[in-house]
Formats: structure tokens, sequence, C-alpha cells
């Protein structure tokens, strides 16, 4: 049942021995001590669960790990470097996007591998990738006024 | 959240260096809800230390409430740092962890700033009051002569200091709380500002900390059997083959049957495998014929208020309007799903668990295993969304049964499915209004029956002479068995939703009726000089132009008082006439909620109580079969969305002399009416039923 699967986490090579057919999202929060990928359906449904591999954002819950074999992952603790928040990081937290924070990690992470394939996406590009992204505060204002803030700032060339 | 305090026992902590401000328990109960006090004689008596100033100068905050989202951990060391004179940063709360907090009935009801405010508030004056004595012996200066900024005592004249910590070093003082004057509004420095909230960082990170992320060593993941339906009997089980996966444990006791495993999946395999026969009573109940149901078993209608006289109301009505606004059951659906995880060791029992009564939870918990509640501690993690679902809390309970049952620390972590399934809905509701105008256009009757949901704020404010409110059965227990087919509890703003969308609904009938604008109209029954203060600001906020509904232009008004706090809607929607889908384009929320501590925070309140509002109003309803709930995730059961965002615009009232009254629910009650208003002047259908789906809408538009 156990195989070998590499893959590189958060900048880092992992080499572990799993069923493969147990989920990423599982592997990350058991094996990994990863938590900050949630557990919210169970069914690629709600988002909560999202990181992105090799640039694209995935439901966790619904990858089987053996499909991350030689790629890069990203999760919400791999997005700030030299303990310096991502700029969707900071946005997220002077905009206060975010209330019980539970859905923020895969909001966070989904908005990331939007910026990577388009840095300057417009409002509605914005609301339509994060459409299937649920949060039950009602955050969503905030959350896309902080993701036009981090592409913004990054077309100024500012760091934040 | 965390800190080395929450290590110490009580016993160490009490005892360890610092002030510690003590309330006695007569305050303590003042700031409960009454109707939720019949537990009274069980207060533990020992323990009611709210706030520690330690020698390096850090004050801890100990309360009972939790952080849900909603801010609370940001506003209430907001409230303190205020009278204590110390910097917020200074300030770290712990919350919800019953051996070091004090005892606390539940964080539900807005009432963590409106009734646990202004106590904490006094411990903090009176730490405050203590200090500057100690201060003044210290630096032999008569006490009203200092001045204290950021924790630090200074006298003017000669500029010697003294910090806090400095003077509770090596010191060990008590005191009970007794009246010290608050600060006047005036003087404020933190209450008012809108700071970076105290969880942010975590929350960004990642690295907040939720009960199913509590990672100990040994622990097993567990997966519990479900019966397919309420009130299904379970005749035979088989788990044998559960039983050979390596490394599965299977457990029973009782009613309790679970599968446990290092990993989630393995366990969920194995619950996959157990073969069950259940004996299901008939389902005969569904989401269409709950309301008859509900007419026929609830109990008869209390008199909640009455003023007037009905016959004569009736006698003075030249029109009179009667309608059936319905309502049905609705899920909490916050995204984390119930979790816990527990850890026996000896007769010590831990629970972490994202729960909204950690108290209350410890006694349940000690019930079911058979030991005192002091060898119970609940440790609240930081909680995944609220709304009053978390108020019960039976996933930590089943926690603490398998940890002890296996002697191992266990997890439980529900599916959404389970999630629906355990549910304490929101009550399906049926409110009969009738109400009568006069010829000048004038209400004169008002005759309002609620049926499930519950009195809270039923009773209507718009002056009318002839009037009579009653209500049966509710949300909150007492209701017949078999009244309501699952379990009902607490959904943000209980009763309140249900009992504005049908007054609001039908006063904008009235208006229409009357051949008036529907803010004109609502102006001409309020003397209310509060209340007219905020639909004006709404008004103003909106521009709203005045007209008779409906206008073809898609807006609509609502009005609500909620615990105190005064809240006006207005909505601005497009109806699709062919599709029936309704896009709410731009929300305008006008608040006087009184004392405002935190405005970021309250704005985000209302941000957010729009935002889920528009799914009770629009699409949520809990699908059932008897006892079965047939919606199982968010396929089926859709919430609010980023491509329903409305633009939203929110007022706060400047009303600082009033008491802080609460956010984190009125917004939403207005949301069922102000868009049922705002659809009817747009398409002129009339819409009686929630959610107001488009099968609805076209049914209503085909004068269904």
């Amino acid at each position: 049942m156990q195989r070998v699967i590499s893959f590189e986490l958060n900048g880092k090579p992992v080499r572990l021995s799993v069923d493969p057919g147990r989920s990423l999202l599982w592997v990350l929060r058991e094996d990994l001590g990863l938590t900050g990928t949630k557990f919210g359906c169970g069914a690629g449904l709600c988002g909560a669960c999202t990181v992105v591999v090799d640039s694209e954002a995935v439901r966790s819950c619904a990858t089987p790990v053996s499909a991350v074999e030689g790629k890069r992952v990203v999760t919400i603790e791999g997005l700030s470097r030299n303990g310096r928040l991502h700029p969707l990081q900071q946005a997220f937290l002077e905009h206060h996007a975010f209330q019980c924070g539970f859905c923020t990690p895969g909001m966070i992470m989904n908005a990331y591998a939007l910026l990577l394939r388009n840095p300057q996406p417009t409002r509605e590009q914005i609301i339509r990738a994060m459409d299937d992204n649920l949060c039950r505060c009602g955050s969503h204002p905030r959350i896309v006024a902080a993701i036009e803030h981090a592409a913004s700032a990054a077309k100024s060339g500012g760091v934040r | 959240m965390t800190t080395d305090d929450r290590l110490l026992s009580r016993r160490q902590f009490l005892a360890a260096p610092g002030l510690v401000v003590v309330i006695p328990l007569e305050e303590f109960a003042a700031a409960q809800e009454p109707a939720r006090l019949p537990q009274r004689a069980a207060y533990p008596e020992d323990f009611n230390a709210y706030l520690r100033i330690a020698p390096d100068n850090r004050v801890t905050c100990y309360v009972g409430k939790v952080e849900l989202g909603q801010g609370s951990m940001t506003a209430l060391a907001q409230l303190l740092a205020e009278e204590l004179d110390v910097a917020l940063d200074a300030v770290t709360m712990v919350m919800g962890d019953t051996d070091v907090c004090p005892w606390d009935m539940g964080t539900f009801g807005s009432l963590s700033i409106r009734q646990f405010g202004p106590v904490l508030r006094a411990a903090g004056a009176r730490a405050r009051a203590v200090l500057l004595e100690l201060a003044a012996e210290r630096l032999q200066v008569p006490a009203e002569k200092l001045q204290v900024t950021d924790g630090i005592v200074r006298d003017p004249s000669s500029g010697r200091r003294v910090s806090y910590g400095e003077l509770v070093q090596g010191r060990r003082i008590e005191r009970r709380l007794e009246k010290a004057p608050l600060k006047s509004p005036a003087t404020f420095r933190v209450i008012g500002r809108s700071p970076r909230r105290k969880d942010a960082l975590e929350k960004v990170t990642g690295q907040a900390r939720y009960a199913g992320d509590v990672r100990l060593p040994g622990m097993l993941q567990a997966r519990i059997l479900r019966p397919p339906a309420h009130g299904a009997v379970l005749k035979s089980v088989d788990t044998s083959a559960a039983e050979k996966i390596p490394g599965v444990r299977v457990v029973r006791e009782g009613d309790l049957i679970a599968v446990l495993h290092e990993h989630r999946e393995v366990a969920d395999r194995a619950l996959g495998t157990i073969r069950a026969e259940w004996e299901r009573p008939p389902a005969t109940l569904d989401e269409e014929n709950i309301f008859e149901h509900l007419l026929k078993t609830a109990p008869p209608p209390r008199v909640v208020h009455e003023a007037g006289n009905l016959q004569e109301g009736a006698k003075l009505s030249s029109t009179i309007v009667e309608a059936r606004y319905l309502n049905g059951y609705v899920a909490h659906a916050a995204l984390e799903t119930h979790s816990a995880t527990a850890r026996v060791e000896g007769d010590k029992v831990t629970v972490w668990a994202g729960t909204q009564t950690p108290f209350p939870l410890r006694q349940q918990i000690a019930q079911a295993l058979g030991v005192p509640a002091e060898s119970v501690r609940v440790i609240t993690t930081y909680v995944g969304g609220g709304f009053g679902g978390k108020s019960a809390s039976r996933q930590a309970i089943e926690a603490a049964r398998l940890a002890r049952l296996t002697g191992r620390p266990v997890q439980v972590v529900w599916d959404r499915s389970e999630e629906f399934f355990y549910d304490t809905f929101r009550p399906a509701a049926v409110v009969h209004v009738r109400a009568g105008l006069d010829g000048a256009g004038k209400m004169v009757l008002w005759e309002f029956d609620v049926y499930g949901a519950g009195d809270r704020e039923a009773r209507q404010f718009y002056d009318i002479p002839h009037q009579r409110t009653r209500s049966a059965g509710g949300w909150s227990g007492g209701n017949p068995p078999g009244m309501h087919p699952f379990a009902v509890g607490p959904w943000r703003a209980p009763s309140v939703n249900t009992n504005t969308f049908a007054r609001e609904s039908h006063i904008d009938t009235l208006a229409a009726r009357a051949g008036m604008d529907p803010v004109e109209f609502r102006l001409r029954h309020l003397s209310d000089a509060r209340m007219r203060r905020v639909l004006e600001a709404a008004a103003a906020k909106f521009g709203w132009k005045p007209a008779r509904a409906p206008s073809g232009r898609g807006v609509g008004v609502s009005c609500a008082i909620y615990l105190g706090t005064y809240v006006v809607l207005m909505a601005e929607v497009a109806v699709d006439k062919k599709t029936g889908r309704v896009q709410v384009r731009r929300v305008v929320c006008a608040q006087d909620q009184g004392l405002v501590v935190n405005p970021d925070g309250s704005r985000q309140q209302i941000e957010g109580s729009i935002m889920m509002g528009m799914g009770y109003a629009l699409s949520e309803e809990v699908r059932f079969r008897g006892g079965e709930i047939l919606d199982h995730n968010f396929d089926s059961y859709a919430i609010p969305r980023f491509s329903w965002m409305p633009r939203i615009e929110a007022v706060l009232l400047d009303n600082p002399e009033a008491p802080a009254s609460g956010c984190g629910e009125p917004p939403i009650v207005n949301m069922g009416a102000v868009l049922a208003n705002a659809i009817y002047d747009a398409v002129g259908a009339r819409l009686l039923r929630l959610p107001m789906t488009p099968a609805r809408i076209l049914e209503a538009l085909r004068g269904g």
C-alpha cells in the first residue's frame, strides 16, 4: 500500500512513504503537521483546502498525494519569506479581510494562484476566480479589496 | 491566544505575583442573559478573576467569551486598555478556557459588548484606581495628582515615574471589584478606534489554531456511525470488516459506535465498511407541509404585547390586509465543522473545542463521563464561525467519551454531512399578520401571531393604537415533542429574522395600499426619535427618492430594533423576469448601536450580515423527508458567493452616550424584508415565503 512520494513543499524537498491514495489535504495536516490548510467540505466545494501546485490552485481534499509527485506545492505556511509576509497576506491583514479566519488560507492561496497567472486582474476577474471559495462570515468585499490592493502594490513595485 | 498562564493550574494562577481583580458574583450574574440562567445554582463560586497585571507589565485578560470571528478578542481588549490606561498591545486575551477564565454562559445574543463590556470596563477602572493608590504610596504624592500613560504612572511635578509592573513586583494583590468611575467618551483614546485585530497575523499566516488543528502524540481520528434519519433506531450492526483493517479500533458504548485510526482517511474507509440496519419512523413531513404541521402542533399562542382594542381597531379600518409569511429551516453552515480534541489522563479530562459555550460544555462532559466538573477543562481554540450553531457542542462530548474508551487522545472533526444532520437549525416558522388602515391611510389595527420562531422583537414599534402580538413555540426549547422534527436553536439573531421579515413586508404592503412612499409611510407612524434619525440617515445615504411601490426601480427599505440597536437597510435589486433570478446591486445600512467600541469591527459585522443574510433571503432552506436531512454539502445548500456581492455602504450613527448595544446580529435581521420589498418594487410581485428562490419569484410573477 505504501509508496515513496517525493515533491517540493514550500521550497524544500519532501520524501514520504505513504498510501498514495490518501489526499494531499490529510497528508499535509497529519504527516507534515501543516494545519493551515483546512478541511471544510471534503468534496472540493468550499475551497478551504486550497493549495498551489505548480502555480495552479488545487483542492487538496480532492487531490491524491500521488498526483503531486515531482511537483512544487505551496501552502499558506510557505508564502511568507524570511519572516516577511507575502503582499497578499499583508493586504488581507490590513483590510481585515477575514473574520473567523477558517476560509482565509484557502482564499489567500486561491488569490495567489490568480495573481501568478494574471498579475493585474480586473475586479470582475477577481470575483470570477474567487467565486468557488466560500466564506460564511461575509468577508467577500474585503477579500476583493485586499486582492486588488496586493495586485496594485505589485504593479507599482511596492513591496507591500 | 496561548500564554504561559494557560498552563498554570488555577491554584498556581491565584498565587502568582501580580494584581488580580476579582468580580463578586452579583456583578457577574448581571452580565448574563437572564432568560438563560436556570442553572444559576450551579455557579462555581471560587474564581472570578478578570485581569491580571504581571511584574513584566503585561496585562492578561481572562474572559469566558470566545472569538468566533466577530472580533471580540480585539474589542474587549480595547475596553480594558481604555479604562486601565495601558497600550492595547500590552493586553493579552485568554478566552474561553474553563480552568483560568471566569464562568460565562456563552458567546451569543450580542452580549459580549452590551452586557459583559461594562463589567470589564469596571474591572479595568478598579485596577487603575488600585494601582494609583500604590503609586501614591510609592511616590509619596496624592493619587489625584498622578497621570498615567501606557501603564506608566508619572508625577508631573517631579517627573518621577513608576510602571504598573514595578508596583506589583514581588507582591500578590487581590482586589474585589468596587464601583470606580468610568471614563467619559470625550476622553477615549482606545475605544472608538479601529486598531489592527489581535487575531490578524495568526489568521493570515495559517498559524491560528482551531480545535481540529490540535496535534497530540498518539492521537486517533474518530469517525462515528450516524443514523440515516433523526428518530431512526439501530436494529443490527456488523463491524467485522472494519476490525480487519490494520490499525483500526472499533469501539462501542451504548449508542456510540466509532472507528478510530491515526489517519482520518483510514477511519473514513473503516466507517464505510460498517453494515448497519436501522428502523426508521415513517417520513411524513417535508419542507412544504411543515407549515401546516407547525400550526397544528404549536402550543396555544401567548400574548407578548397588547394595547387598545382589536375590535375597535377593526371598526376604524377601511382596509384590512391579511397575509401569512413563511420561512424554512436554515443551517448555520460555518466553514469549520464541529471539531474537538480530547485527552484523558488519570482523572483529568482536557478538551479543545470549537464551541460558543465552554462552561456549559464542561458540565455536559462531566455528566457524560460521570466525573466532577472540576476535573474537566475545556479550552476554546479559535472558532471557525459560530452564528449560534456552536452553542451546541455534541462533538466535544463524543471526543471526550472516545478518549476515555480508547485511552488515547481523540480528535472528532465532523464531515459536512454530519454538520448538516446535527445542526440546530433556525426554526421554520409561520407568521399571520392582519392589519388595518383607516380612511386617511393611518394604521389603526395590528395583529401579529408568530408560530415556531419565538417572540424576540416580535412586538412592533410603529405607532398603532390597537394591536396585539402573540407567539407560539420557538427556537429556545419548550416546544411540544415533534413540533420541529429535529433540533432547532439560536441562529444569528434568533426569532428576529422571521419577525422582521413578516412585519416589514406587511408594512410595505400597507404603504402600497395607502398609496404612499414606503419611507414616508413609516415616518408617519414613527414617534421614536432614535428610529426616525436612523431611517433618515439611511435615506440620505441611499439617495432615497419617494415613490409609490412598485416603482420599477427595485428599491426597498426595512427597519428593525434588535436588543437596543436600531438598524435600517435600504437595497436595490435587479430581477430577471425570465429566470426569476435576483441580483442585489446595492445595500445601505444605517445603524445606531450606541457607543461604537470599534468602528471597523462594526462595519465588518454589517458587511458580514448583509452577505450572510442574502442566503436566508434568496437561497437557503434545509430540505428533508421526515427526520432525514437531504442536504449534505454545499452543492445543494447554496450559501452566498463573491458573485452575489452587492455594493455595501454603512453609516454608523454617532451616539456615544448611549450604552454599546452590540452589532454582530442586528444588520442581518432586515435582509429578508428589504429584499422582498425591493423585489416587489422591481416587478410588483409580493413574496411571502423565504427563501425567495427563482422558482418562487416566477410563481409570484405568474400571480401564484
